[in-house]
């Protein structure tokens, strides 16, 4: 095996690429800029540290990294160049995404809690797009989550991270896997590798840092210390910083659980809460002012000695076992037989899984001439649509944490609803076709057929069957 | 290994299924395979034993590497440890096959070791013995014993990748068909292939393998076939009702 120097890297070539100054020098490896092969974007080489006196832990990293990461594609991953033998010339390229890292942004203090939502819902994005691909990163931490000018981001270093569709080299073995002892979710630390609600834990800790300043375990160095947070619960961030509103609280620290089961089920529930405080399902989380007393700690400390690791469930079934389905209700005419027919379909739909969110969206135009939205008759009519909306959704009879409603204001419904649905993440729209007597409107019409033909996800369009007309 | 042949197609256990073997030479052609090896079991179970071996015959006289598996041994002298029905159909295939045939059939090795690849049957720690690689272990006795880069066998009809992990343990994975799983030179891997002819695992699809040489990634195939017709020509051959009900469901 010939492995050149690291030094003998820099100013060099190696298979068309010209290598440039060395960026960073870690524990895992070395990373160089580069250029060459008529690249339209900027590129990095990550190079392991191999040799006489190495762990072996760079090597397992960048082997793993080099597996998963030409699997992954769209915006919250790195671009996959290309990668040498690794056993001759190891090194993997990449894009260099440009951004700011979430660690530089902490450093400068704990954020407004509406800073903390927006950052923290694009990065649940990214999680979920991950997860959506089957698979996990397991090594979530400020420094991996890289923020681009436009607010998107991107998920760097994926050397312990699984995927379901390749052997995973780090199973089993702790000495490896054992992520960033801030961050790692307590089934992590037990050794559960395939779970993508770790990543929600992390996710969790990282928007307790943002919010609060502090990290929600410190920074334990032992395997014991480790083990605390199976039973421990950080000190809640409205004890630290009072100015954190409810909401936030509710959602960190839901995703902080110890047991994976009691945490968001999907990054995409995440980010939706995020991006909708209002609709928060406040429990008694959001209230903690104490950590949980001796007893109760003590019976959870019992609980966890007898937990087992996760049953093996793939990262896109996991997903997909917790859908988000938004339904686009007509509440302009609220008595038209499509209705009871869209409330059948949904409750259909819903019965298929026992974990989801329903998301209940009306449009109302807002005509260009019509008066602002601030004004009173405007707002009359928000009211009176949301009405109209939770009257549709009762008969369905599902718990609030479970549902949301949201009246768009429009003079393009079609437009609003695909925002909306890609913005939330939506795994399936349900919306009613045009009514037989609407036929001559051709905006409805075209809601329905545009929606379908331009939606990022499934549409299911309900129709009345004819005899009934 | 031919130099210009860069991918291989692995095919275990056809089991006298002439649908399903015509069926994955077809998608290894389109596939680009330059190259084929069988890995033992071409007969027992099904309805096509000659034409099975005449077609593999065909393969190996253009280079296929071609393994002999348990029920190839038992047309030779049908072992104790089988049951009546398998028993049943092995002394039907010894009636249906030429003479040729037969002697194909007992000319087949029961290993072969190619620069940094073993072919074998059942395992490579004593292929003889027809032990099942059912468990970790298992795997790294022939993994061991085969003291290569590369083992393929079939046997046990699910598909499996046994590999060593991070620190030196041998590891089962389950692989997703149709994803290439890069299988690098620098670790030992055991894969088996899983069953062309008699798949187990309530899939009727035929199974087999690619191995890409030069890339240094293996993909795990399943192939839809006739397996109605298939498990019919089982029946209408007067052999066990069972058997042709486990190829109609894949059990």
């Amino acid at each position: 095996m010939s492995v050149p120097g690291s030094d003998r890297y820099a100013g060099g070539e190696l298979d068309g690429f010209l290598i440039g100054e060395r960026i960073h020098s870690g524990a895992m490896g070395y990373i160089y800029r580069v250029d060459g092969r008529d690249s339209a974007f900027p590129m990095i080489m990550k190079v392991p540290r191999i040799g006489p006196g190495e762990s072996g832990e760079g090597l397992i990293g960048y082997e793993t990294e080099a597996m998963v990461l030409p699997a992954l594609s769209g915006p919250h991953v790195p671009r996959f160049v290309a990668m040498g033998n690794l056993a001759k010339t190891p090194y993997l390229v990449t894009e260099w995404v440009d951004g700011e890292s979430l660690e530089q942004v902490i450093k400068r203090g704990p954020l407004a809690p509406d800073d903390v939502a927006s950052i923290g819902a694009a990065i649940s994005d990214a999680v979920h797009s991950l997860h959506l691909q089957d698979a996990v990163h397991l090594d979530l931490k400020p420094d991996n989550v890289i923020i681009k000018a436009d607010g998107d981001v991107v998920l760097i270093d994926f050397g312990l991270a699984y995927h379901a569709h390749f052997p995973d080299l780090l199973a089993e073995e702790h000495r490896f896997a054992a992520g960033s002892a801030p961050y790692i979710s307590p089934e992590q630390v037990l050794g559960t590798r395939s779970d993508p609600r770790s990543d929600i834990f992390a996710l969790g800790a990282m928007l307790y840092e943002m919010t609060t300043g502090e990290l929600p375990f410190g920074v334990p160095s032992t395997m014991a210390g480790l083990r605390d947070r199976l039973w421990l619960d950080p000190v809640p961030p409205r004890v630290r910083s009072p100015a954190v509103p409810p909401w936030l609280q509710e959602i960190i620290l839901r995703c902080l659980e110890p047991d994976a089961d009691d945490r968001y089920q999907s990054a995409a529930l995440v980010a939706f809460d995020l991006r909708n405080p209002g609709q928060v399902a406040i429990t008694a989380r959001a209230a903690k002012s104490t950590q949980a007393g001796v007893v109760e700690q003590t019976r959870r400390w019992w609980r966890s000695r007898a937990r087992h690791p996760a049953p093996r469930r793939l990262p896109k079934s996991q997903v997909s076992a917790t859908p988000v389905v938004m339904v686009a209700v007509d509440t302009a005419n609220p008595d038209d037989q499509r209705q009871p027919a869209l409330q059948r379909t949904t409750a259909q739909v819903l019965s298929l899984s026992s974990e989801f969110r329903l998301i209940c969206v009306s449009v109302i135009r807002r005509s260009v001439v019509a008066e602002g939205p601030g004004s009173e008759s405007a707002s009359g009519a928000y009211l009176d649509h949301l009405v109209r909306l939770r009257h549709w959704v009762e008969p369905l009879q599902l718990p609030l944490r479970r549902l949301s409603l949201h009246v768009l204001e429009s003079a393009n419904p079609e437009n609003a609803l695909l925002e909306f649905a890609r913005r939330n993440n939506v795994d399936l729209i349900i919306l009613g076709a045009p009514h037989p007597a609407q036929r001559g409107l051709a905006w409805w019409r075209s809601v329905a057929s545009g929606v379908t033909a331009n939606a990022h996800c499934s549409v299911h369009v309900v129709r009345v069957p004819a005899s009934l007309n | 290994m031919d130099g210009s042949a860069l991918i291989i197609a692995l095919l275990s256990d056809v089991h006298a299924n002439i649908e399903a073997l015509s069926a994955c030479l077809k998608h290894a052609r389109e596939a680009g395979v330059g190259r084929y090896a069988f890995l033992g079991d071409l007969v027992g179970y099904g309805a096509d034993p000659q034409a099975v071996i005449d077609t593999v015959a065909c393969y190996a006289a253009k280079g296929a590497v071609v393994i002999k598996g348990n029920h190839d041994e038992a047309v030779e002298k049908t072992p104790r440890y089988m049951n009546d029905s398998v028993r049943a159909v092995i002394n039907w295939t010894r009636d249906s096959l030429s003479d040729e045939g037969k002697d194909f059939l007992a000319s087949l090795p029961l290993c072969v070791r190619e620069q940094d690849f073993c072919f074998v049957h059942a395992s490579a720690a004593a292929p003889e013995r027809w032990d099942y690689i059912d468990s970790a272990a298992a795997a790294r006795r022939c993994i061991d014993a085969a003291q290569v880069t590369y083992t393929f066998c079939g046997h046990v009809h699910d598909q499996e990748l046994y590999f060593q992990g991070a620190g030196g343990k041998t590891m089962a994975f389950r692989p997703v068909p149709g994803t290439p799983v890069p299988i690098g030179r620098h670790r030992r891997w055991l894969a088996i292939v899983g069953s062309v002819g008699q798949p187990r695992d309530n899939n009727p699809a035929a199974a087999y393998a690619q191995f890409d040489t030069d890339r240094e990634r293996i993909t795990f195939r399943r192939v839809a076939y006739d397996h109605v017709a298939a498990a019919r020509k089982i029946r209408d051959a007067g052999l066990p009702l069972s058997i042709a009900y486990r190829v109609e469901k894949g059990i």
